[in-house]
């Protein structure tokens, strides 16, 4: 019973790892770099769900909708303002814009006077139900995690798979010089997959918000969800998912077994380990780079 | 104008190249070899950070800056170099012995975290370093019987075979004197063959390698320089402060790292040393101005990362060559007035192709 249980918050903790790495990789997909703002766009999410709760009093679910739209909006605007100008810069230079960009949001989140340095409890309708299945007990905070990963994911999937906008996507990470001849707006593009991936963080952000706390730090959750997506690979979105999974079931039972420390610090060593075996993860597409 | 005609190839590499060269840097040299007459003991602190912060910010530029590999997970070697330091000094070892092993231990430790960066590349080994900063943070938290854990450590002052370097002016002139020794070491090595594989293998490995450059001996050697400099000023900056504890040596520590390296201006030594007043110099302004500012912004807890990242973000979109390249600029209008022309320095843009795919 007790591994089912360090079973099931592990899965809900990899969950919200997925979800966060998912950003990751939708942006490395279409676009070839990575954002280290995501756990920060996380962070703004749930500050803007619990600005539309608890200041407009919105009902839950508009305050939801109107987070995600908000945040998907405010993904759009930011690759207009900072990310287009250096299209076609080397990656280190997205790279180091994207933790500017962390450190501003942080930053200005944490001046809001009498609001910024505060932690708050989203308040949502299923907080602190809890399912009695024999003599396990399940949190539904952790059971909305996994649901709507699962239907998340779908949905991603589906577009990547089905959708002639996600084909584009995909066209255009491949090559940008060949999408722009066969006429896909590739600019357009890349502000639709920052679009998605602050839509997707700040979902994840409101399912977070529940378990931990509502604060100007909570971004930092971030950087634990870099090792689910290089476990993962960095170009399969299914593979964020699994690697979050991984992430937080190692989290999770190394918290339990192994001495104290080594939860903080597993997700790490995984994926060390992870690059040294594997460096494309689990996922990844084996391919060779050529002259 | 100043026209070079370079007759020989000792010419070529000379580090001096005119005679402008010798008399501003050494202008500069005296200046700082007089600052603690000059400068009162706070601002001299301030300045012996700099200093220190350029040794670790070398180390780093020759790993980012001039052999393209970015390490994420800089402040781990930092805390190395600091912790052997601390834990040698009150062992009772006199400095330059503990100081030898404290860049040892760090340049040994790079080595072992250069191995992944032979297999991967770009973000991935960005993700090592990051992965291998949080494990050694963690270390210096957990190993309780020499790191002290979170209540952290006292160091004693520096001793030199007997005399005790305890003011601040006999720390900052030996600050002066490993800095000074630590550029022109950087800058007699980016002469030499190893320094232009390094640069070599930045622009492109592949051809950097088909000229016979061993990439797996260089960037283990890349990746050990710069953790031997990073330690070398951890070292330092645990006798500065005194007191170290492991979260000195966070992530945070890394990315100010990075930051002030791109804020100098990645690939050129001087960089480092921009970088490293604009790093010190920054908190201080902002304490200046704020009693300027209406009290909701000047005294919000938050203001100091919300400037860096807006620095950081215009840094990136508006001066990618950094406070050097925006000198450089300045120069270059000076010296081909009136002929200086808006591109120049124009960036070359290049359209995206995977990585993966290629």
């Amino acid at each position: 019973m007790q591994f089912l249980q360090l079973l099931i918050s592990g899965i809900a903790q990899g969950c919200i790892y997925g979800l966060i790495a998912l950003g990751f990789v939708l942006i490395y997909k279409a676009t070839e770099t990575v954002s280290f703002a995501q756990g920060e766009l996380m962070m703004l999410g749930a500050f803007t769900g619990l600005a539309g709760m608890s200041l407009l009093g919105f009902p839950f679910w508009l305050a939801v909708l109107s987070a995600i739209a908000g945040m998907a909006l405010f993904g759009m605007l930011l690759e207009r303002l900072v990310i287009r100008p250096i299209l076609g810069q080397p990656a280190f230079s997205i790279v180091m814009l994207t933790i500017g960009v962390g450190y501003t949001a942080r930053g200005l989140i944490t001046m809001i006077p009498g609001i910024g340095t505060e932690t708050y409890v989203l308040p949502v309708p299923y907080k602190d139900q809890i399912w009695s299945v024999g003599a396990l007990v399940i949190n539904i905070e952790q059971v909305a995690i996994i649901g709507s990963t699962a239907v998340l994911c779908l949905m991603l999937f589906a577009l990547f798979k089905y959708s002639k906008l996600g084909i584009a996507m995909q066209a255009s990470s491949q090559n940008q010089l060949a999408a722009y001849y066969m006429g896909i707006p590739v600019k357009r593009l890349n502000g639709l997959v920052w679009g998605l991936a602050a839509a997707v963080a700040a979902i994840a952000g409101l399912l977070l918000a529940p378990i931990t706390f509502v604060h100007a730090n909570m971004g930092f959750i971030g950087l634990k969800a870099f090792p689910a997506a290089v476990v993962g690979g960095f170009s399969s979105l299914p593979g964020a998912i699994v690697g979050g999974l991984v992430i937080g079931l190692v989290e999770s039972l190394s918290g339990f077994y192994l001495p104290d420390g080594f939860k903080d610090v597993a997700a790490y060593i995984v994926v060390l380990i992870m690059l040294m075996v594997k460096p494309n993860g689990l996922f990844g597409e084996k391919l060779r780079k050529k002259v | 104008m100043r026209f070079i005609f370079k007759t020989d190839y000792a010419q070529d590499i000379k580090l001096a190249k005119h005679p402008g060269h010798v008399f501003w840097y050494g202008a500069l040299l005296l200046l700082l070899l007089a600052a603690p007459w000059l400068f009162a003991e706070y601002w001299l602190a301030q300045l012996t950070f700099v200093l220190i912060y350029a040794v670790a910010g070398l180390g780093l530029m020759l790993l980012a800056g001039f052999t393209g590999l970015f390490s994420l997970g800089h402040a781990a070697f930092l805390g190395v170099g600091a912790y052997t330091q601390a834990v040698l000094t009150n062992a009772g070892l006199p400095f330059p012995v503990a100081l030898a092993c404290a860049a040892g231990l760090s340049a040994a430790v790079g080595v072992v975290v250069g191995l992944p960066a032979l297999r991967v590349k770009g973000i991935y080994l960005g993700m090592a370093t990051l992965a291998f900063g949080f494990i050694v943070e963690e270390i210096f938290a957990r190993w309780e019987s020499v790191t002290g854990g979170n209540a952290g450590i006292h160091i004693k002052a520096p001793d030199m075979f007997g005399f005790k370097l305890a003011s601040g002016e006999a720390f900052y002139f030996l600050c002066l004197l490993i800095t000074v020794v630590a550029t022109l070491g950087i800058l007699n090595l980016l002469r030499s063959p190893t320094g232009r594989a390094f640069v070599a293998i930045r622009d492109s490995e592949i051809s950097a390698q088909s000229m016979g450059i061993h990439l797996a001996r260089y960037k283990t050697l890349s990746f050990a320089l710069s953790a031997a400099l990073a330690g070398i000023a951890g070292a330092l900056y645990a006798h500065k402060l005194q007191f170290i504890s492991p979260d000195q040596f966070s992530i945070l520590q890394s990315i100010d790292l990075l930051l002030m390296i791109v804020i100098g201006g990645v690939g050129s030594v001087h960089g480092a040393f921009l970088g490293a007043v604009f790093l010190i110099s920054m908190p201080q302004a902002i304490a200046l101005t704020k009693d300027y500012l209406p009290a909701a912004i000047g005294q919000a807890p938050g203001l100091q990362a919300a400037v860096y990242g807006m620095v950081l973000i215009a840094f990136v979109l508006f001066e990618p060559l950094g406070l050097y390249g925006r000198w450089l600029k300045i120069r270059t209008y000076l010296q081909l007035f009136p002929f200086y022309r808006k591109g120049m320095f124009k960036r070359q843009k290049s359209f995206q192709k995977s990585d993966r795919l290629k």
